[in-house]
């Protein structure tokens, strides 16, 4: 039993240090099946305020399973996740919800933009759910949207943009709302070279304002520009150097 | 952190415009969903549009002759023997008290005489040995009956209040009672005889719209009756009155004709439409509200199936909601309220319809459409419980999903 001596490390932490936004400790998912599919297995992370952290590994080995348990999406089958030091893994749907909607945000491969509404509609749907101001909400979408350089696209039908455009819709989406950490899986699977760099170099501007970040990707470019890398490996997290 | 006002988070007012929006995406398919709603609630405001305008011309022609006369005489009770028993009568004067209520326009006493078998003929009895031919009945009336009855005459003059005063040996012939005695002009002076007594024939009454046997008999005035024939009572009073006049007639006639016996007075004055006329309309209102349920029940099937569909297909939608803090009940609420809309959109567009041909169907018969236009806002409301009821179940499904593996499924 190797693992026993990986007792958890954050509560034996002088009181002085930060708290880590979010901490995994122990953290498993099993889906049920035949066989078991164990997609995270005993995971232990630590993601600092401001960190920027690229989550790599080959496909299947669990990365998605990794940011679904940091977004509240989906809840481990075995140990904790705090999220700004709030136990979650058992807490209620409720108080799930509602970190979720305040302290994450999140910026998915294939874009997941409404098709049937504009670019600021798009943006706004994120201040809905997560107790923004409805006086609030406009202005704020709007200054979302032209910190990602789309001032002049707010009236537009998302089918009308080009991949990097909507995902750049997509991450004024995810931090409209001031979230804490941004997750993004791929977040440039889906786009040329050209785009891709667009949407590091937004990623490098949210982290120089303090955005803390966590980012899949099989790409190496996207991965060096972390600040931080580890690897999954059928289920097992390891930090690289 | 600094703005978060839990107020302000996803509340009934985002719910229904998120809905209003996703109903307003998918304007195609949105007719297709509501037309068995449409079709439901078009057959219901149809039927009971019909069925008022229906209703209204039965009023019209009830209105027409029914609710404008009335009748009144002595109540009668069964005695123990189980034979009629009048328990009051009415005075000499019974039609000119009737005429001092408000709202009846004219009144006439109406007597069977008895004429103690006498024969009517147009000549004088001489023949004692002849067979008693049958006779036409003897009726004696006060001056108005004309106007009580709604009666015309064809020829000559009805009877005054001097004829009655003085019994003046008068007679007006009722149109089938002159043809069988022979008499057919006024002009010539004609009598008939009843038993050895000639009496001068003034008139020949040609219609009424009451009492059709005022037509075959011989019309005498009452003065006359009780003079020659000892007739010792009216037996009853016609009036003619206002339309909504029953009220007050039912209230004052009986204390008016009995003072001091009002409950002996049997008022038969025009009420709601005959029991007969509301239990067609209440078969035919029950045949096609079911005929409109069951329209409506498979209207709200369409919708509960295509809303299950757009659940489904909008999987992703519902994904990326809970996934920017959506909880499982803003989810449900919002295809809640869509179902709703669509409901509510199939019941306005179903009442049109169904207003419209009313309208058209009222105006190729010429008939005037009666339609309550607050039945408009209620097909709409039918429209909008079925949606309601439709989209319990989409909704909890939609609630039901998890994020992880509805996002899963795309945009
Ligand atoms: N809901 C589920 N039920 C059963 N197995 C699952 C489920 N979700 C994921 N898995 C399995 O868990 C493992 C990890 O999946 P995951 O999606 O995390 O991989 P990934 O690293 O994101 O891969 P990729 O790079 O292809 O996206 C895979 O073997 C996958 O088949
Ligand atoms: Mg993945």
């Amino acid at each position: 039993m190797s693992t026993t001596q990986a007792s958890p490390a954050s509560d034996k932490l002088p009181p002085h240090e930060p708290v880590p936004v979010l901490s995994l400790r122990g953290v498993s998912q099993d889906f049920p099946g035949t066989p078991v599919v164990r997609a995270l297995r005993r995971t232990d992370l630590d993601v600092a305020s401001g960190d920027y952290l690229a989550i790599v590994g080959p496909s299947g080995s669990g990365k998605s399973t990794l940011l679904n348990q940091l977004g509240l999406l989906d809840r481990p089958t075995a140990g904790e996740y705090r999220l700004r030091g709030v136990a979650t893994a058992t807490a209620s749907e409720k108080v799930r919800t509602v970190m979720r909607a305040r302290h994450i945000g999140f910026v998915f491969q294939s874009f997941h933009l409404m098709p049937h509404r504009s670019v600021l509609d798009n943006v706004l749907l994120a201040t809905l759910y997560s107790g923004v101001p409805r006086a609030e909400r406009h202005t704020r979408a709007m200054a979302a949207l032209e910190r990602v350089g789309l001032g002049h696209r707010t009236r537009f039908m998302p089918t009308t943009l080009s991949g990097g455009e909507r995902q750049r819709v997509a991450i004024a989406r995810a931090v409209v709302t001031l979230p804490d950490v941004l997750l993004a899986d791929e977040p440039t699977g889906n786009l040329d070279s050209a785009s891709s760099a667009a949407i590091m170099d937004l990623f490098d501007e949210l982290h120089g304002d303090g955005l803390t970040l966590v980012v899949i990707t099989h790409n190496s470019d996207v991965a060096a520009r972390a600040g931080r890398r580890v690897q999954i490996i059928d289920g097992h997290l390891a930090e690289l150097p | 952190m600094a703005s978060e006002h839990p107020r302000d988070r996803f509340g009934l007012r985002d719910a229904f415009a998120e809905a209003v929006a996703g109903v307003g995406a998918r304007t195609g398919r949105l007719l297709l969903t509501v037309l068995g709603t449409v079709l439901g609630i078009a057959a219901v405001v149809v039927t009971v549009g019909l069925a008022q305008t229906g209703a209204n011309r039965i009023n019209e022609r009830f209105d027409a002759v029914g609710a404008r006369h009335a009748s009144a005489e002595p109540a009668t009770r069964d005695n123990a023997q189980g034979e009629a028993q009048v328990l009051g009568s009415l005075p000499w004067d019974a039609a000119a008290r009737a005429e001092r209520i408000a709202g009846v326009r004219a009144a006439a006493t109406i007597s069977t005489v008895d004429t103690d078998g006498a024969t009517i003929t147009s000549v004088p009895v001489n023949d004692p040995s002849a067979a008693p031919r049958s006779s036409p009945a003897v009726l004696a009336t006060s001056p108005h009956l004309l106007e009580a009855v709604g009666g015309t005459l064809s020829q000559g003059r009805f009877f005054d209040s001097g004829h009655d005063e003085r019994a003046d040996r008068v007679v007006v012939l009722g149109v089938d009672a002159a043809a069988r005695l022979g008499v057919t002009r006024v002009a010539t002076l004609p009598s008939v005889f009843i038993g050895d007594e000639p009496y001068q024939v003034i008139g020949i009454m040609d219609s009424t719209e009451r009492r059709n046997n005022l037509l075959s008999s011989v019309i005498v005035p009452d003065g006359t009756a009780r003079a020659d024939f000892d007739l010792s009572k009216p037996q009853a009073v016609e009036m003619l009155i206002q339309v909504g006049a029953s009220p007050v007639l039912i209230d004052q006639l009986p204390v008016a004709l009995a003072p001091t016996n009002p409950n002996a007075i049997t008022v038969n004055a025009p009420g709601k439409p005959s029991s007969v006329q509301q239990d067609i309309q209440s078969d035919v209102y029950v045949v096609f509200l079911a005929l409109g349920g069951v329209a409506l029940l498979i209207g709200g099937v369409g919708i509960a199936n295509v809303t299950l569909l757009s659940v489904m297909e909008r999987a992703g939608e519902i994904g990326l909601r809970r996934a920017l803090g959506a909880r499982r009940r803003d989810v449900a609420a919002q295809f809640l309220i869509e179902s709703v809309i669509v409901g509510g959109l199939g019941g306005l567009i179903g009442a049109s319809s169904g207003v419209a041909v009313v309208a058209v169907v009222s105006l190729m018969r010429q008939w005037t459409p009666v339609l309550d236009l607050r039945m408009v806002l209620a097909a709409a409301l039918a429209g909008a419980i079925v949606g309601l009821l439709a989209g319990l179940y989409p909704a909890l499904r939609a609630a039901r999903m998890e994020p992880v593996a509805a996002l899963r499924s795309g945009l």
